[in-house]
């Protein structure tokens, strides 16, 4: 009988239950319904359920099936967020689907298991479990990736995907067992005890091979080289999802390891301050010079994991000092994955939209004019790339602002100040993007094809991202202070 | 302290309520549209000259404070406050919106609304830096009116506008990033953002920044601020700046954007980091000088009239910033004078070229020529703004000119030797290019049946007349305003030298030995009286 979960345990991690639930009933249901509009409702149904279940897990909060995962207001925060992220992407996946003539039940299946994984992810408190949980979101997101079948990009994109994908999950494997073989434990809290110092070189080694596992799920620099293919590849809605949510949860699984191992917090301090460095760069200077909006926001969001490595840097100098000095760190790396998730979902979501039947229309000049055409979908992406440029009056502004000020307390001015410069290189192709929207005329072509229609789903998942940027903007204090509370990390 | 209504939210927030009333409003009726504009604006000018009762004579420290709490962790306060020096700053910049209202009545034919809107906005963002308190706020009101004003030259500027909207944003954040990078680091060593509070440590010794830390904050702010003045050599983005925005855009930047520069300069720099200044004076004197000449040398050479006049700001300001590093409370007031003179007086000069432009939709020299007989109206204006900004006494453009001369004069003539040759090179290119447009034969057969000024803009530039003179032989009612706050500023950079003051003027009068001081106060004085 010990060895059964207990009621509590199934509490603990109710969201992922609840997502995996339904992602099998989505599947089971597949062959008697036809319905589009009502598997739609169901998947909406159900990542609503699950991120409502967060609360009660939060409610319920503590170690579940023997310190596996940890149910604590930071998972709460990402299992909110992963939640929210796949709601929305299921909102715009909906008409995109039907425009593209995708099946429709197989998405959603896949969504769920992907968000169940990210959910894992970010709950994991335990090595394998965050194993586990990366595979099922990697797994899904590879299939997810190719959806598009009859399309070569797409198929390249998961092709690339798999590949480099396969190897970081090999690295991340590696790494588990090297830890494992240093400290005789893969649970992270028994880790900070088993500190011995007989076998630091090998927990150093296995730190690494996980920081690079992970790195490439980040991508961070110099592991970012499938970011653009296969952002460019795979559907839009589904790069909406990989910027904004597996991007999350690998952070924080991440943050949780390098938190909670004191081993970890001294090493890599340095490993994240050239990780840091070099990925703002990458992404920043990748990005000047493309001419397809996909792949322009996909180097833009390389350049955004370089700005959160910043505040991972910051969080390492300052974790010397004991964990609970770090926190306004975690708060800059929380606060900064939420603005940006819901701004990139915001602005996939326009990109999805405008892209037309076959996504034809992904070419800076296909949105020139825009603001002509179509006034307020060209001011609500604007908004979302001043918000990626951090311009006050954006979530993205106090996003930006958390982490110079972390990178600042912790005396990295240098570090600071090369993310300033990153921050003007990347003005500069937001700012391309305006311009062309508000400062150059349509193409002959593209005056006649008129507006595009935005469906009502689409709309909600605008408005919800437009509102929650501008107010985070302006009031970013329940945010914040729900991040920075004393017992963000553990019950 | 913390009474006196919400006038300065009023003031900040009401041309944004014009903007969001004017956008719920249908695109067509652009008659409709531009009144409510030029109302808007107007009614928020009458506003501001409420800020002259508000802000009473000799009074130090900032006025009308308004003070909430924004965001508790980190504390970041909604706190406005204004003195004499932000209080014309503020009121130049509500005159120069309803001018470019009104300038841009025809000229604007596209997107007649987003015009308006964006002119709005821009109002909103400069009045707002002018009158925060707290650093972040004000970062935050210097990002936001960045993009009103990129719109502004980018979509209803001349050819090369993409070009010269996106160098101008990224030039500015270029400056104003690292500043926030300044701010954080400042906040780190004080737990403040709160401006009063910062200079209340600093005058009382409990803050004390080492050397190098408050070198590189320094820094920090300075480049920032030296981007918008334009400091040479950062002043690049400017001639493509306004050569390129429309008149009403040229018009708020030379008028008003350039003075956000030397305004943050006198506000954060100096009082913040005194030691630093001091270092770096000579250095930014230099600079200043070489932007002095430098501009005016090349405004002698341009073919275009609308870079001429740019360039005539580069060796303007380069003027004022020379005033300030001087660290002389007459050179200070003349900064502040020379800001709001020139504020007019270029304003006028870029309504002028606009208005040339309209008729002509050239700005190059010598497609001019022989303009005074066609339109006699206008050469005379012309005339009157050219000798204004040259500095002929009894107009604006000579108190500032004169006093930031003659402070500077006090602590280092040679100094003032080198810019009083801007003075003979601004006489040299303005009169030569006015000589150039307006006299002579008519060599463009087009140019003979030119239309003299409209009624229209007669009245635009009769009233900016009216302010150039009134500016010139009624000084004192502005420097009497300034004086305390160009005072206050002094004592912040010179706390020994204020402290010396007021011990020799505790002491008997001597006359003899403190007589820099004595009649650097006296002279003030004198201006007060009068």
């Amino acid at each position: 009988m010990e060895n059964l979960p207990r009621m509590i345990d199934v509490y603990r991690t109710l969201p992922e239950l609840i997502w995996c639930g339904f992602g099998v009933l989505v599947m089971l249901l597949q062959p008697f319904v036809r319905s589009r509009q009502f598997f739609t409702f169901v998947a909406l149904l159900g990542s609503l359920a699950g991120t409502v279940a967060a609360f009660l897990a939060l409610l319920h909060g503590g170690p579940g099936f023997y310190g596996l995962v940890q149910s604590d207001a930071f998972s709460f925060f990402f299992r909110l967020l992963v939640g929210t992220v796949s709601f929305l992407v299921i909102l715009t996946a909906g008409p995109y689907l039907d425009r593209e003539k995708l099946p429709i039940a197989e998405f959603y299946a896949l969504l769920f298991f992907a968000t169940a994984g990210m959910g894992v992810l970010a709950s994991a408190q335990e090595l394998l479990t965050g194993f586990i949980g990366l595979e099922m979101s990697s797994i899904s997101s590879y299939v997810l990736a190719g959806y598009r079948r009859d399309s070569l990009k797409s198929s390249e994109s998961a092709m690339k995907y798999f590949l480099l994908g396969s190897f970081a999950t090999a690295f991340f494997l590696y790494g588990i067992a090297l830890v494992y073989g240093a400290t005789g434990t893969t649970l992270l809290g028994q880790m900070a005890d088993a500190d011995a110092a007989s076998t630091r070189t090998l927990l150093k080694l296995g730190l690494a091979m996980i920081l690079i596992g992970l790195g490439f799920k980040v991508a961070a620099a110099p592991f970012q080289v499938w970011t653009p293919d296969v952002y460019e590849g795979a559907p839009t809605p589904v790069t909406a999802l990989f910027s904004a949510g597996p991007k999350a949860a690998a952070f924080a699984l991440l943050l949780r390891i390098f938190a909670t191992v004191p081993a970890a917090t001294q090493y890599w301090f340095w490993a994240f301050w050239v990780l840091a460095a070099l990925t703002m760069f990458a992404g920043n200077l990748g990005a000047l010079v493309q001419t397809n909006i996909k792949r322009l926001l996909a180097y833009s969001s390389i350049a955004h994991a370089g700005y959160i490595l910043v505040a991972f840097a910051a969080v390492t100098s300052m974790a010397r000092g004991g964990s609970g000095e770090a926190a306004p760190a975690y708060a800059a790396v929380l606060f900064y994955l939420l603005s940006y998730a819901l701004v990139k979902l915001g602005a996939f979501t326009i990109v999805s939209q405008l892209g037309g039947a076959g996504e034809k229309n992904l070419s800076l000049d296909d949105y020139a004019g825009l603001s002509q055409r179509q006034p307020f979908v060209a001011a609500m992406l604007s908004i979302y790339l001043l918000s990626l440029l951090g311009l006050p009056v954006t979530a993205g502004f106090f996003g930006k602002f958390y982490i110079f000020k972390a990178a600042v307390n912790s005396h990295l001015i240098s570090l600071a100040v090369l993310m300033a410069i990153n921050s003007v290189i990347g003005a500069y192709y937001y700012l391309r993007v305006i311009v062309v929207m508000y400062m150059r005329e349509p193409s002959a072509e593209a005056a006649t094809v008129g507006p595009v229609a935005f469906p009502i789903g689409v709309n909600a998942v605008l408005l919800i991202t437009f509102v929650a940027t501008i107010l985070f903007g302006l009031y970013p204090n329940p945010v914040i202070n729900f991040i920075l509370r004393p017992n963000l990390l553990g019950h | 302290m913390f009474s006196g209504g919400h006038l300065l939210s009023v003031l900040i927030f009401f041309p944004a309520v014009g903007a969001v009333a004017l956008m719920m409003l249908r695109g067509d009726d652009y008659k409709f549209i531009r009144s409510i504009a030029m109302l808007v604006s107007v009614a928020e000018f009458l506003f501001s000259l409420i800020l002259l009762r508000g802000v009473p004579i000799g009074s130090s420290g900032y006025q009308l404070e308004e003070f909430a709490i924004w965001i508790p962790s980190p504390p970041i306060r909604y706190h406005l406050g204004v003195d004499g020096i932000s209080m014309f700053l503020v009121i130049l910049t509500t005159f120069l919106t309803p001018i470019s209202v009104w300038a841009s009545w025809n000229s604007i034919q596209k997107r007649v609304k987003e015009f308006f809107v964006m002119l709005l906005l821009l109002e909103v963002g400069v009045v707002g830096v002018f009158l925060s308190l707290d650093m972040f706020l004000f970062f935050l009101f210097w990002e936001l009116m960045l993009i009103p004003m990129a719109f502004l030259i980018g979509i209803w500027g001349h050819e090369r506008r993409v070009y010269a909207a996106v160098k101008f944003v990224l030039y500015t954040m270029a400056g104003s990033i690292l500043m926030l990078v300044g701010i954080i680091w400042l906040y780190n060593a004080t737990g403040t953002f709160d401006l009063p509070t910062i200079q209340q440590r600093l005058a009382e010794g409990m803050l004390v920044l080492e050397p190098r830390t408050e070198m590189l904050l320094f820094l920090a702010f300075f480049v920032a601020f030296a981007i918008k003045v334009p400091l040479f050599p950062l002043h690049t983005w400017l001639p493509d700046a306004h050569v390129e925005a429309p008149t009403a855009g040229s018009v708020m930047l030379a008028g008003v954007l350039l003075k956000l520069g030397t305004y943050g300069m006198m506000r954060f720099c100096l009082p913040l980091f005194p030691e630093a200044s001091h270092r770096a004076a000579r250095w930014v004197a230099v600079l200043a000088i070489i932007g002095v000449i430098y501009g005016a040398l090349v405004s002698m050479v341009q073919p275009n009239l609308k870079k001429l006049v740019a360039y005539s700001s580069v060796s303007h300001l380069g003027f004022v910033v020379l005033g300030i590093f001087a660290f002389h409370n007459i050179s200070m007031q003349g900064a502040v004078y020379q800001m709001l003179a020139h504020g007019i007086s270029t304003g006028a000069l870029f309504l002028l070229v606009g208005m040339l432009y309209d008729r002509r939709h050239t700005f190059e020299i010598s497609e001019f020529g022989g303009l005074s007989t066609p339109m006699p109206k206008l050469a005379a204006f012309f005339l009157f703004v050219v000798l204004s900004s040259l500095g002929l006494p009894m107009l604006n453009g000579f108190v500032g000119e004169f006093l930031i001369l003659l402070g500077t004069y006090q602590r280092h003539w040679n100094w003032a030797a080198w810019a009083a040759l801007g003075v003979i090179l601004s006489a040299c290119y303005l009169l030569w290019s006015y000589q150039r447009v307006f006299f002579g034969v008519i060599t463009v057969e087009k140019n003979k049946t030119l239309p003299d000024a409209s009624v229209r803009e007669k009245w635009i530039l009769a009233t900016m007349a009216v302010v150039t003179l009134w500016m010139g032989i009624g000084s004192p009612f502005i420097t009497r305003r300034t004086a305390a706050a160009t005072q206050t500023v002094m004592d912040q950079v010179e706390p020994q030298r204020a402290y010396e003051a007021a011990a020799s003027s505790n002491a008997k009068p001597q006359a003899k030995t403190a007589s820099s001081t004595d009649a650097a106060t006296l002279a003030v004085e004198r201006l007060g009286i009068r």
